[in-house]
């Protein structure tokens, strides 16, 4: 094999891989700091799928202009749930979080069926078929601007967190519940708001996941299984973490679908995760605890 | 057991006597409709009460349960298919199978340290990698799946596990109680306190010299061979096995809904949780048909709903409620 086409299928991988990574980072943000585990993770970004994909088919709108509304949206829709609903389950046995949110799952996945039926919806774009040429390279047009997209919403959240005194309470939060609380933070609106902007990194992620792939109900469980995955490799709690472990598991999603068979995909990132718990259970770049 | 026995307040043992001479002579009156939901009630009140066990009382998050099942299912009905190994014997095989696939989750989860969350990833992880491979392999039917042909001449061979749904409702109803009775006598034994005291903190249990890694071992152990058992039972009553569906992850949030719903750590919860989940899911099905709602799914969002309302208002499970209702709750029974 030619070293060109491994070099294709990798960018390709690194491409995926970093929306992926911008979804898993949604989770890591709320595990991370809420401590609570969102099994619905997956479903929300197949829910900001279909809003991308009718928006382009109503208003024509590309998915990398309509991820700034859906982010938008999504933040208030987890603003609310989590002041409405899930904080009622903050420090509560996992099990019963679990039920929780695999209710919620259950509810979006087949709400999503309801309206929009089994089958997968594409979304023809403009530039769905079109390439840039580099050397022996081709790269897909839709790829490229979805993982710029990625990166700048990661790159957004990320300057939140370090630069404006909400994110440094938030990170207060994370650190140390008790000081936090201590020092006078309001934890459960800081929750709220952290929910709120996990969500608006799966909006985004799904809507640039748009591009990449046909929106279908059936990707929500795969999709919440990936991002939980990516999360353990790259490690808790490391932003950059989030974003590694995308791009790790896009890669080698990539080549094992390219060289092996596309159902055995996802195979070798459980093979992966389950190293990782072994041998470096913080994670890629997470710091050991 | 008559120490069990004895251990329940009266009003318990009568309502439990007479609600198990109602389930022995139930199927006089019950259509095979009714039947066929009762097996499924049977069957997930005792893969309910294998989960509680490691669950419930070792206080290990499993979400890959669907594994051991699916992997009892499997090795009984190829022994069968290719080997003529009828299922009476080939369950011990699963059996084997199965705990040597849980053994292997334990010893990475508690030799390394993999707790909560953690360890729950481990399990969906086993369970997914062994769907996937399933899917690959040509010998165990690939994603086509895998059929146990249904012959009629030998339709009445029960001690091959062929045979109508009476079988299976006897069959399902004996392992749901066998799975209970063991689970009340392993509470009480010294082994169901050490778990309990390696679920409440593992550190003092560790304090107190109990080898935390060996009773964490044998709930996994007598968790997947029970689990495996179950697996076998629904394989030959269903007569098909595709990996997409035996090992899927719906599978085993399916398996670990009811001992929630219903109590977990406790020994009815798995069989009160089966009574109410099973029958939510038949009769929306039948509900949405006769309002005419076709649209798929709609009976799911249903029963999503209602799993968020059950553990949002009674966190602990409804069986703990329920005993205070009928007023047994003085004692643990």
């Amino acid at each position: 094999m030619p070293l060109d086409v491994y070099l294709n299928v990798v960018v390709g991988g690194v491409l995926t891989g970093l929306v992926y990574g911008l979804m898993a980072l949604g989770l890591s943000v709320i595990f991370g700091v809420v401590r609570v585990v969102n099994f619905a993770h997956g479903e929300f970004a197949v829910v900001a799928m279909y809003a991308a994909y009718l928006l382009f088919v109503t208003l024509g709108m590309d998915p990398i202009l309509s991820l700034l509304p859906i982010a938008a949206v999504f933040f208030l829709i987890g603003y609310g749930l989590q002041t409405l609903l899930i904080n009622r389950f903050v420090g509560r046995s996992e099990h019963e979080q679990f039920i929780l949110l695999v209710g919620l799952a259950i509810v979006i996945v087949n709400g999503l069926l309801m309206i929009f039926g089994p089958d997968a919806r594409p979304t023809n774009l403009p530039y769905s078929f079109d390439s840039y040429a580099i050397g022996p390279l081709f790269i897909d047009k839709a790829r490229v601007y979805a993982a710029l997209g990625a990166l700048v919403v990661a790159s957004a959240l990320f300057a939140f967190f370090r630069h404006t005194r909400t994110g440094t309470a938030i990170r207060a939060c994370a650190d140390n519940l008790t000081g936090a609380a201590v020092v006078g933070l309001n934890i459960k609106r800081l929750y709220a708001t952290t929910f709120g902007l996990g969500l608006a990194c799966v909006g985004a992620a799904g809507a640039l996941m748009v591009p990449i792939a046909d929106a279908s109900p059936l990707l929500s469980q795969a999709f919440t299984l990936l991002a939980f995955v990516i999360v353990i490799v790259g490690g808790l709690g490391s932003m950059a973490g989030a974003l590694v472990g995308g791009i790790v598991i896009g890669v080698s999603e990539a080549l094992a679908s390219f060289f092996l068979a596309p159902s055995m995909k996802s195979m070798f990132s459980f093979a992966l995760l389950v190293l990782v718990l072994v041998l470096r259970p913080q994670g890629l770049m997470g710091r050991r605890a | 057991m008559s120490e069990l026995w004895s251990a329940m307040p009266r009003r318990g043992r009568v309502i439990l006597l007479v609600l198990l001479a109602l389930l022995l002579v139930a199927p006089v009156v019950l259509d095979r409709y009714l039947i066929s939901i009762f097996v499924l009630i049977f069957y997930f009140a005792y893969v309910g009460q294998a989960w509680n066990l490691m669950m419930g009382f070792a206080g290990q998050l499993s979400l890959g349960h669907a594994l051991y099942a699916g992997l009892g299912g499997y090795v009984a009905a190829l022994l069968w298919l290719h080997f003529g190994i009828g299922p009476w014997l080939g369950v011990f095989a699963g059996i084997a199978v199965a705990t040597m696939f849980g053994a292997a989750v334990g010893w990475l989860g508690f030799r390394f340290g993999i707790e909560g969350v953690y360890f729950a990833l481990l399990t969906i992880a086993f369970a997914e990698f062994t769907r996937i491979a399933f899917d690959n392999m040509a010998f165990t039917g690939g994603a086509g799946g895998l059929f146990i042909p249904y012959d009629a001449e030998r339709s009445h061979e029960w001690w091959n596990l062929r045979g109508g749904p009476l079988l299976f409702y006897y069959l399902g109803l004996t392992l749901a109680l066998a799975a209970a009775v063991l689970t009340a006598w392993l509470s009480r034994s010294r082994l169901g306190f050490q778990w309990l005291a390696v679920r409440e903190d593992q550190q003092a249990a560790l304090a107190l010299g109990i080898d935390a890694f060996r009773v964490k071992m044998i709930a996994v152990l007598i968790s997947s061979a029970m689990t495996a058992v179950g697996g076998v039972l629904i394989a030959f009553y269903n007569d098909n096995l595709f990996p997409a569906q035996a090992f899927d992850i719906s599978r085993s949030i399916e398996i670990i809904v009811a001992p929630i719903i219903g109590g977990l750590g406790t020994i009815f919860g798995p069989i009160v949780g089966a009574f109410i989940l099973t029958p939510l899911g038949e009769g929306l099905i039948a509900i949405t048909g006769k309002l005419g709602i076709d649209a798929p799914g709609a009976k799911a969002v249903v029963y999503g709903l209602t799993l968020m309302a059950i553990i949002s208002l009674r966190p602990d499970g409804v069986w703990p409620w329920l005993k205070k209702l009928l007023g047994l709750a003085d004692r643990e029974p």
